[in-house]
């Protein structure tokens, strides 16, 4: 394939204000609730109080009664279509993967699971009608901690037992690298489960015309819902269209296919009337899936001088009750990452993936990397005080060199670029590291008793997901690629379609950048497309920090077959040669000759027109193009937080916090810098502020944002940002950032914590660092009479 | 996340306010701002058949100098409390309670009487109301009461308030030349106070001559720290004896249990904040 | 049902409701604005944030009834034929990411400013604890809240 170079890139790294706000800044926007069709009735769920009980009887018969009323059901109605929501990422052979139901028949495994529904005229009806169901449970001991849900006496969520899967990964020899190794450092973290909380709360509309259904949703993935909804309802693929309309935010959340969709599209196809169903905020959190909760098991073995001979993992992983979509795999995404920015000679991975009768796990912004990360950057602190090392001195004795990129980890995988002493040199000047160093040694010595920590966090992370055949190695039921297509329209404006599905990222700004360098035409004249399997047929949509990397490289692919599409009519059109034209800025022009040129735009007529065309040239210069990266993208960054600590109380201020991160080459640099902001926020909330807690029934106690604290502007402080640039090794140069911030961020504030507690005796708190936690913390430490 | 259905009626006095109370017996509520009561009815914790909406009534309305005293009428909305001026000369801690409570657009719906009705522990006012040993005025069937604070919080979310009552308006000594201080301790801006403390110093020649002190979320009510009251009468108007004196904060108190503390955790933090108020309050 | 009239952005509208009807389903599904849209159900989130009588409210904890004669505006009737200052700082600054938030977070700016016109960074922060927004990190927020206040946006 010819490679033309864009001379100037007029686009590549501007500040481009976005075209999405337009409508978001004034309320004309299509959120899924908006939507309104003719005869439309609302679905409002029955959600079982129970962590765990069978259903003994479901009476539908008074709510069917009820005014406006116009059907009920319960599971046993859907138990021979409904089928099984599905888990596409099998990580072993013999993992357990149990039947799920859309909507519950004989058990249920969770508070929220669905147990029957009603459709109604308008949602007022249907919500009083739920009430009148009737529903019989017996109720089952709930499971509840994966630390003792795999002894022998523990009750089970299902009957194959309550241990889904182990996965075991390493590399290099683990028991040489721990045997004499001059220093060992064993630590226990807990990753608590989180709830992912998009502003937009998850809402369907589903209508039905004959054979054909529509699914609107509020939904990171209408591509892959498409071809599952078709899996799992038998409904013929080419007969389902799926349509995300303005979707907002998802940060992995609405990377799934839930219950209500699937309900949706059968209910709408049994009623011949569209549905609508609307999820509450506290529905929401009981049953929009969660992220993280595991518990990790972290040995580090190193030479006296620092330098790591050897890392090992083990994992408990609580995967809920079911395995959705990607359930089991997101631990398993971490696996690579646990080594870090590090050398090291071994590295040992194992994870057990385990049930409870809890929402099940899935994607949350980072998806098993920030498990990784936090855990390898405790520890790494951890390392620096058991030597008596300054924490950056150590990472630096370990990390993988500048001039060493690319570089193949021990986990395996090749990092294209990094300047890990860059980003670092850069983040200690305009943190002011040493003033602050200084600061926090004259508080120690006046035992002040408000302490300051320092925290830092070095992480590297692979996103850009993924290489195809890196995911089948993982036994991960679809590809990584990515698809884009380009129509050149005869008034020489552009149609951008694209298989990448934002919600809130700017690809209809930062695309129109691309392919305005691309093809040298204007930003304001493309316009970019998604989001409906009827416009956009093909693609594997947003998450994993996936749609610059690969999406964006899709559209160079595209805009490179239209060029060469473009260079032959250019060639009949000027009458010269095909290889005596020279491509630049949007224009092919005669080597040598530059007044003899046409634009792509004249291109474009001529092909629409096609009364000229070349002997055997199709009228057209519309292209596709799917890319399949041959790699992931390592961003990496370097995060320092100075945490105060009131430690007579245990409130914890974030008093500064700066970020540089190295996210390759910039398309839209407002972009990166809101990703990494928000990404931040996100992380800074898990370290101090959110947890998604059950009470010893197994009820979700946080189903509401007063007791599961979302922050707001006045709970986070001002970022200081700034960034190093290592490009990729993509012809754009491109790495992913969306989910980067939240990565970094939580090990830095963690650790900025123990490091102010630290001359107190405190080695560790358990996340979410509350004032109590860390207050109790320090109480503890003091009554031992531990003290450093 | 909707109601379930109700009746609604919007009288324009407050005699027709409590016939319609009266009326319904106890199936009943009274809504002014609404902000305690919608998120009940949302989520379906609280079912009544009636609602009585206050919003209408004039009389409910207004801050009157009395001159030792202020009497707020029950509908001020906490904007109203931080910004009117007699409140602001005469009662500054109700100004900087008021301004605490959740965030500015509940702030201009919510309202003096309602925080005071609901009755929650964990409400701001309600500890307010009692440090300043308010009186609470309630129209009912019978005609006009008089209820001490110290009576009027009864049980958690149950105060005083017979059914066909309606809290009217609220009178507040002024208290010249005291200190205060409202400390509030959450997690987050919009989060319940985990423990709040207002206190109230009246200082003479460097010693504590009087100390009021209310505990926000220290139990089932609203509560005096009696305790730390009198160590703190007599003592010296310095950080160090204040802290001493607040060393009893906890004493009397069934501090609750939840996400957010423990009791023994809610218990030190009513010392420490007790030892902070008083200081502030005392000017220290 | 009972009778209510409301003015909402600058139009007169007069319904028969049920009491329990909240004023964000009035507004968004009677008289068709879907522009301000319901983030929770506990008063927290404020992304139905409008102005009701000069004053922010959450639209979420009121009932239609109670907005009887009153004059609301929402996100929809804040441009007037040209941006608002603060919509066009939200957009300078890159304020927004989603957008979910923005109507509510627009609004609740207007009344801040309207109340503190020169607001520091704390009360800017502090003004808008009332909105939660999960995409932005607050941080270009706050920027366009100070952005729009310098340029002068009162109300």
């Amino acid at each position: 394939m010819t490679a033309p170079t864009v001379a100037h890139p007029a686009e590549l790294g501007r500040a481009r204000l976005r075209k999405e706000d337009a409508r978001l800044i004034t309320g004309q926007t299509n959120w899924t609730d908006n939507i309104v069709l003719p005869g439309l009735l609302h679905m409002a769920f029955l959600r079982s109080p129970h962590a765990h009980a069978r259903i003994t009887s479901v009476n539908v018969s008074a709510a069917r009664q009820l005014p406006g009323v116009i059907a009920a059901y319960s599971g046993a109605d859907f138990a021979d279509e409904q089928g099984s929501l599905p888990c596409a990422w099998p990580v072993t052979p013999d993992i357990v993967i149990p039947a799920h139901p859309p909507m519950a028949v004989d058990e249920v495994r969770y508070v929220g699971e669905a147990v029957a529904v009603v459709v109604a005229r308008n949602r007022y009806e249907a919500a009083d009608a739920i009430e009148a169901i009737e529903v019989d449970y017996e109720p089952l001991p709930p499971v509840l901690d994966i630390r003792t849900a795999l002894d022998e006496d523990s009750p089970k969520v299902h009957e194959a037992g309550n241990k889904s899967f182990e996965w075991v990964f390493g590399n290099g020899d683990i028991d040489a690298a721990f045997s004499g190794a001059p220093v060992v450092v064993e630590r226990t973290y807990r990753q608590q489960r989180l709830i992912p909380s998009a502003m937009e709360p998850r809402a369907v509309v589903a209508a039905s015309t004959g054979d054909e259904v529509t699914l609107w949703s509020s939904t990171q993935i209408p591509h892959v819902l498409r071809v599952m909804l078709a899996l799992v309802t038998g409904i013929p693929e080419q007969n389902i269209r799926v349509i995300a309309p303005d979707v907002g935010g998802g940060f992995g959340s609405k990377l799934q296919v839930t219950a209500e969709e699937v309900l949706a599209v059968l209910i709408t196809r049994k009623l011949g009337r569209p549905v609508k169903w609307t999820e509450s905020r506290s529905e929401g959190n009981m049953t929009t899936h969660h992220g993280r909760d595991q518990w990790q098991r972290i040995r580090i073995a190193a030479d006296s001088d620092g330098r790591i001979r050897g890392l090992d993992v083990d994992l408990l992983a609580d995967m809920g009750a079911y395995l959705m979509l990607v359930t089991p795999g997101i631990p398993l995404l971490g696996a690579f990452m646990f080594n870090g920015i590090y050398k090291m000679d071994a590295l040992a991975f194992k994870c057990t993936g385990v049930f409870t009768t809890k929402m099940p796990t899935d994607a949350y912004r980072g998806a098993g990397r920030p498990e990784a990360t936090f855990a390898i950057e405790r520890t790494i602190d951890e390392l620096a005080v058991e030597l008596g090392l300054e924490p950056l001195e150590l990472r630096a004795r370990n990390w993988i060199a500048h001039e060493e990129f690319p570089y193949t980890t021990i986990a395996g995988l090749t990092y294209d670029s990094g300047n890990y002493e860059a980003a670092t040199a850069k983040a200690k000047e305009l943190f002011r590291y040493d003033e602050l160093r200084q600061e926090q040694a004259e508080r120690n010595a006046r035992n002040d008793p408000v302490r300051l920590g320092i925290g830092i966090s070095t992480f590297t992370e692979m996103c850009g997901l993924a290489p195809s055949r890196v995911l089948g190695s993982l036994s991960y039921g679809a590809g990584g690629w990515e698809s884009a297509s380009i129509r050149m329209l005869p008034t020489g404006k552009v149609e951008v379609v694209t298989g990448s599905s934002a919600h809130g990222q700017g690809h209809e700004t930062a695309w129109s950048q691309i392919v305005a360098d691309q093809l040298g035409v204007p930003f304001e004249d493309i316009r970019v497309l998604h989001g409906d399997t009827q416009v956009s047929p093909k693609g594997m949509d947003t998450y994993g920090s996936r749609s610059l990397a690969v999406g964006g490289m899709a559209l160079v692919g595209a805009c490179d077959k239209v060029i060469e599409k473009a260079r032959v009519i250019a060639a009949g059109m000027i009458e010269a040669s095909a290889d005596d034209l020279e491509w630049t800025a949007g224009r092919f022009s005669v080597r040598g000759d530059p007044e003899k040129a046409v634009t792509i735009g004249e291109i474009a007529l001529a092909a629409f027109a096609a009364h000229n065309l070349p002997e055997g040239v199709e009228p057209s210069l519309d292209s596709d193009h799917t890319y399949d990266p041959d790699n992931f993208s390592f961003p990496h960054g370097t995060h320092l937080c100075a945490t105060e600590i009131d430690t007579e109380t245990g409130m914890v201020t974030i008093r500064s916090y700066v970020a540089v991160d190295d996210v390759g080459k910039v398309v839209n640099p407002l972009i990166v810098e809101g990703q990494v902001h928000g990404g931040i926020a996100q992380g800074i909330a898990q370290a101090l502020y959110e947890e998604a807690v059950y009470d010893d029934a197994g009820n979700l106690v946080t189903t509401t944002l007063a007791d599961y604290l979302v922050p707001s502007a006045a709970d986070l402080p001002s970022y200081v940002t700034s960034r190093t640039e290592s490009p990729s090794d993509n012809r754009l140069g491109v790495k992913g950032v969306g989910e980067a911030g939240t990565i970094a961020s939580t090990p830095a504030v963690v650790n900025a914590i123990i490091d102010a507690l630290r001359p107190l005796g405190v080695s560790d708190v358990i996340m979410p660092c509350t004032p109590e936690r860390v207050w109790r913390a320090i109480q503890s430490a003091q009554q031992s009479g531990a003290t450093s | 996340m909707i109601p379930s259905k109700f009746d609604y009626v919007r009288p324009s006095s407050l005699d027709e306010a409590v016939r319609a109370l009266a009326d319904a017996g106890d199936d009943a509520k009274v809504i002014a701002g609404g902000q305690s009561l919608l998120p009940l009815l949302r989520l379906r914790l609280a079912n009544p058949e009636l609602l009585v909406d206050v919003g209408g009534i004039d009389e409910l309305r207004g801050v009157t100098d009395e001159g030792d005293s202020l009497l707020i009428g029950a509908r001020t909305t906490h904007y109203q409390l931080v910004h009117d001026p007699l409140i602001a000369e005469h009662c500054g801690l109700i100004a900087e309670t008021a301004e605490t409570v959740a965030d500015p657009a509940v702030r201009h719906r919510g309202t003096f009487g309602g925080s005071l009705a609901h009755g929650d522990p964990a409400g701001d006012l309600p500890a307010v109301a009692l440090a300043l040993d308010a009186t609470l005025i309630a129209r009912g069937p019978g005609g006009d009461r008089e209820i001490p604070a110290a009576d009027f919080f009864v049980d958690y979310l149950t105060t005083a308030l017979e059914p066909a009552e309606v809290l009217t308006g609220i009178r507040v000594p002024k208290l010249p030349g005291w200190g205060y201080r409202y400390e509030k301790f959450h997690r987050t801006a919009q989060a319940w106070a985990t423990v709040g403390v207002a206190a109230l110093v009246q200082r003479s020649n460097g010693q504590v001559a009087n100390a009021r002190i209310g505990l926000t979320n220290m139990g089932p009510v609203p509560v005096r720290a009696t305790a730390a009251e009198e160590a703190a009468t007599g003592a010296q108007a310095s950080r160090d004896s204040l802290r001493a004196a607040a060393s009893r904060a906890g004493e009397g108190t069934e501090p609750p249990a939840d996400l957010h503390g423990a009791p023994d955790y809610r218990r030190h933090l009513a010392r420490v904040l007790t030892g902070r108020a008083l200081a502030a309050a005392a000017g220290v | 049902m009972t009778h209510i009239t409301v003015t909402v952005d600058g139009a007169r509208y007069a319904d028969d409701v049920e009491p329990r009807m909240l004023l964000v389903h009035y507004l968004r599904e009677v008289v068709g604005k879907t522009g301000t849209p319901i983030g929770c159900d506990t008063s927290n989130c404020g992304a139905c944030t409008v102005l009701m009588n000069g004053e922010s409210v959450k639209s979420c904890a009121v009932l239609a009834v109670q907005a009887d004669g009153a004059d609301i505006t929402t996100i929809e009737g804040l441009a007037n034929g040209e941006l608002h200052p603060l919509q066009r700082a939200f957009h300078e600054m890159h304020a927004l990411q989603c957008g979910y938030c923005t109507p509510g977070m627009i609004i609740a700016a207007a009344d801040l400013l309207r109340d503190n016109p020169h607001p520091t960074e704390r009360e800017v922060r502090e003004g808008l604890e009332g909105n939660l927004c999960r995409c932005t990190g607050y941080e270009n927020i706050v920027r366009a809240v100070q952005r729009a206040a310098e340029a002068g946006a009162t109300s």
